[in-house]
């Protein structure tokens, strides 16, 4: 129990030098870590209640998702059918509950209308489900329903595209090192360290950037518009800055030009010195451009950003070449943003910010100063508590509990695991319960000496002994420690993380690593007496 | 040099004689926690009941009432205030309006931010926290889930490591560390938010940690002392393990005081239900798990049937003879 072999020593130390090594990069400043060779670079990443900066917590709402594949779908059937050869009569299209329905007008034909649609739908799941059903209900009302699997599959792809269109507009605003992270179904997390105004992030996450250009109906009425009304084959949208007065405005229907068409944008001043946003269309986007505003010349078009608009200048000439600008009432910051968020693409879904959490970095900085001192007090008393009980054995369990923090620090640093406050107080603790383990060790040696064992046997039985209590008590912590692993969220993952680790390396250390220093020991001097 | 020894040698504490009276003071104080946590309610923060948490620092200590009718000036709600910490730093707690969302919450931060930077020149917000109603939901049903989830699993363990009276009483005595927790927090007052959660996971732990190094005493002095009646062998391996239990407690409690001391006031909350918990768990370890022990009918015999399924040789040696008090 107390010999152990050149190899045993050896499979004892190793792995606790690899671990204080691997603690070592924490402590060097950036530049230095920068140049070690990448494997060198286990660093402790800081969590943002240390660093400073955002946590946001951003959810899309599926019934948006399930609601725009419907209206895409009515789209669609209407071109396919109306348009199509041959064409047939549909009426009392609605969506209502979710669903999509419509009628043939000629019965006949209801057979060839869902021979139709069907291929318009897609596969879904594993089981050779579709994205929507289509069924005839009171044979002449054609019904489409979406499928449950349908509408997850979307709501995965909707969240796909959101995750890298984020990732797309963060990286543009040139913050450093951001976490975006899909979460559950519906959720996506972004962390930015070291931000100072959450503000400009959260208006550009906030932000569908969905970019339209219509037609100003010139022919609706001021008043109609006002109570909210628009002519047939136009729509009133809100338009906060209208020079006349009226938040809103009358526009047609149809889509001059879509953002889909566009090639790039950024921010620039027109001649008063305004800033504006410079856009660039793709080929047929300038042509399309170029084409409606020859035929417009003098009435005004809608620059329309979700669903607001923008601005509504005239037409003074036809704007050939592709290239237009927006105006509106920008400051350089907000024109910057909607460059960003123009060039990133557009959500393919609204996010809505549920949690968020921002950190200065001056109380950041305060908590990794009155965390580190905490740390030092704690271990420098309780060092000197066990120094004052066990003597001789207290210094090795010192040396243990030392070793054991930078260990946990080294391991940290291999999984590229994040230290937060609480994962300080799960530090602090581990150095009050890393102990124990010693102290249980050390009470059962002294129990056993005087229950009249010699020196050897008494620290053979009192390892052995404590051994097995050690192990059951850490295994139930352990149990507690998962858990808040598996389940916790934000403060308490970041305590778990630091705490399973820590009962890990502690065992080690307390038991194996002081026993065999105990064992040298013993070796060397053959003491007939020990102070314990 | 003479070492420090807390608890003198061969302690002989009748721990069991008082546990009657110990049960009705135990029952007294649950039944007080859980009424002032139904009658009072938790102060459950931001993380819980979802709204806006903003932590200004001030140049100098302020006075809460004019930052109280600065906020009211806001027109945004009933304002909560909190003095956190150190005087110069005041925690406003807003509600989240009901509609806008992300934008809302933004323009409260930044109208408060204004008003502040008004009434108080130098003020900072050094944190804050919005968190919506659906979230904050999540984030209690995970919570209970999770302190419930580890009782149940630890329980569990031990049934299986241990004959099933070990299982209930650690169980029941978890539950009380728990419910004394939150009577604490009820009484006080103290914010209850997620680190809370954290510390009182840690509290299981701990106290879990605890009572298993004593009913591992209790199962090795079963063992060895066959006819010894269940009285007297607990209040023996209470005694035998009670230099540990103190030398235990007293550096844990050295490592939470410099925390509480030193730590910064984020986690102060956090370190005084810590602290709270060790004494708790300690007690508990004694006078509701082990004690309720002897209620539930273990005795050694039922030791030895599930003991001699072990093998001979690792019985014989735990057989040896007593010889407490002898002095090398």
């Amino acid at each position: 129990m107390l010999n152990f072999s050149r190899w045993a020593i050896a499979a004892i130390l190793l792995p606790l030098v690899i671990g204080i090594l691997c603690a070592v990069p924490s402590f060097l400043p950036d530049t230095t870590v920068e140049r070690l060779p990448h494997f060198m670079q286990t660093r402790v990443n800081l969590g943002l209640d240390l660093s400073g900066g955002s946590h946001l917590l951003l959810e899309a709402s599926t019934q948006d998702v399930a609601k725009q594949r419907l209206a895409n779908m009515e789209e669609q059937v209407r071109t396919e059918l109306r348009r199509g050869d041959p064409r047939i009569a549909i009426g009392d299209i609605s969506s209502r509950d979710g669903k999509l329905s419509f009628m043939v007008r000629d019965p006949s034909q209801v057979d060839a209308a869902v021979e139709r649609i069907r291929p318009l739908t897609q596969g879904a799941g594993l089981t050779g489900q579709r994205d929507f059903n289509v069924e005839v209900v009171n044979s002449s009302t054609v019904v489409i329903t979406p499928t449950s699997a349908g509408i997850d599959n979307a709501v995965k792809g909707a969240m796909e595209v959101a995750t890298e269109v984020i990732r797309k507009r963060i990286d543009e605003m040139g913050t450093r090192e951001p976490t975006i992270q899909q979460q559950g179904d519906n959720r996506i997390v972004v962390q930015v360290p070291g931000l100072q105004n959450p503000k400009a992030l959260k208006d550009l996450l906030g932000q569908t950037a969905k970019l339209e250009f219509k037609l100003v109906d010139t022919t609706a009425s001021p008043a109609e518009v006002a109570q909210g009304r628009a002519p047939v084959g136009s729509e009133v949208l809100p338009y906060p800055t209208n020079p006349s007065g009226v938040p809103m405005i009358a526009v047609k229907r149809q889509v001059m030009v879509s953002g889909e068409d566009l090639t790039d944008a950024t921010q620039g001043y027109d001649q008063n010195n305004q800033a504006i946003v410079n856009i660039r269309f793709n080929g047929s986007g300038g042509r399309k451009f170029g084409q409606v505003t020859s035929q417009n010349v003098n009435r005004p078009f809608a620059i329309i950003l979700d669903g607001r608009v923008l601005s509504a200048p005239n037409i003074n000439e036809p704007i050939l070449g592709g290239s237009a600008q927006i105006s509106g009432s920008f400051t350089v910051e907000s024109a910057n943003q909607l460059a960003i968020a123009l060039r990133s693409g557009k959500l393919p879904v609204a996010l809505t910010v549920v949690e968020e959490r921002t950190v200065g970095p001056q109380l950041g900085a305060d908590s990794i100063r009155a965390g580190l001192l905490a740390s030092i007090i704690a271990v420098v008393a309780v060092a000197v508590f066990m120094f004052v009980s066990y003597g001789r054995f207290g210094m090795y369990a010192n040396l243990a509990v030392a070793i054991n923090v930078l260990v946990i620090l080294g391991v940290m640093g291999m999984l590229g695991a994040t230290l937060t406050l609480p994962g300080i107080a799960g530090f602090v603790l581990t150095i009050g319960t890393a102990v124990d383990a010693n102290v249980l060790i050390y009470e059962r040696i002294r129990e056993e000496r005087r229950r009249g064992r010699g020196v050897v046997q008494a620290i053979e039985f009192g390892y052995k002994e404590a051994s097995r209590t050690i192990f059951e008590a850490n295994v139930t912590h352990a149990i507690a420690g998962g858990i808040m692993l598996a389940l916790g969220s934000g403060p308490v993952k970041g305590f778990a993380i630091v705490l399973l680790i820590g009962i890990a390396t502690s065992v080690f250390t307390a038991v194996t690593f002081t026993r065999l220093l105990a064992s040298r020991w013993l070796r060397a001097k053959r003491p007939t007496e020990i102070h314990i | 040099m003479k070492l420090l020894k807390l608890v003198p040698d061969n302690t002989n504490i009748g721990f069991v004689k008082l546990r009657h009276w110990a049960f009705a003071l135990t029952a007294l104080l649950t039944v007080l926690a859980v009424g002032a946590t139904a009658y009072r309610g938790l102060n459950l923060g931001v993380d819980f009941v979802g709204g806006l948490m903003i932590e200004a620092k001030f140049s100098a200590p302020p006075q809460l009432d004019r930052v109280r009718s600065t906020i009211d000036r806001l027109g945004v709600g009933d304002g909560s205030l909190q003095q956190f910490g150190d005087p110069k730093t005041v925690q406003i707690r807003l509600p989240l309006p009901e509609q806008g969302g992300a934008g809302a919450a933004n323009a409260i931060v930044e109208k408060a931010r204004k008003a502040m930077a008004a009434e108080f020149p130098g003020v900072t917000f050094s944190r804050y926290d919005t968190v919506s109603g659906k979230v904050s939901g999540e984030l209690i049903q995970n919570g209970v889930l999770a302190v419930m989830l580890a009782v149940i699993g630890i329980a569990i363990f031990s049934w299986f490591r241990y004959e099933w009276q070990f299982g209930v009483s650690t169980f029941v005595a978890i539950m009380h560390d728990v419910l004394m927790t939150l009577g604490f927090f009820a009484i006080t007052q103290l914010e209850f938010d997620l680190n809370i959660v954290a510390a009182v996971l840690t509290i299981v732990g701990y106290s879990i940690n605890d009572k298993m190094v004593i009913d591992d005493r209790i199962r090795e002095n079963m063992r060895k002392y066959r006819k010894m009646d269940m009285k007297s062998l607990i209040d023996l391996s209470v005694n035998e393990t009670l230099p540990r239990t103190v030398m235990t407690s007293v550096t844990i409690m050295l490592a939470l005081g410099a925390l509480l001391l030193f730590g910064g006031h984020v986690l102060r909350g956090f370190t005084a239900a810590m602290m709270l918990g060790i004494v708790v768990g300690t007690y508990s370890s004694v006078y509701v798990s082990s004690s309720l022990l002897i209620t539930l009918g273990l005795s050694p015999q039922i030791a030895e049937r599930k003991a001699s399924k072990t093998s001979i040789a690792d019985r014989a040696e735990r057989m040896g003879p007593r010889d407490d008090g002898a002095r090398p």
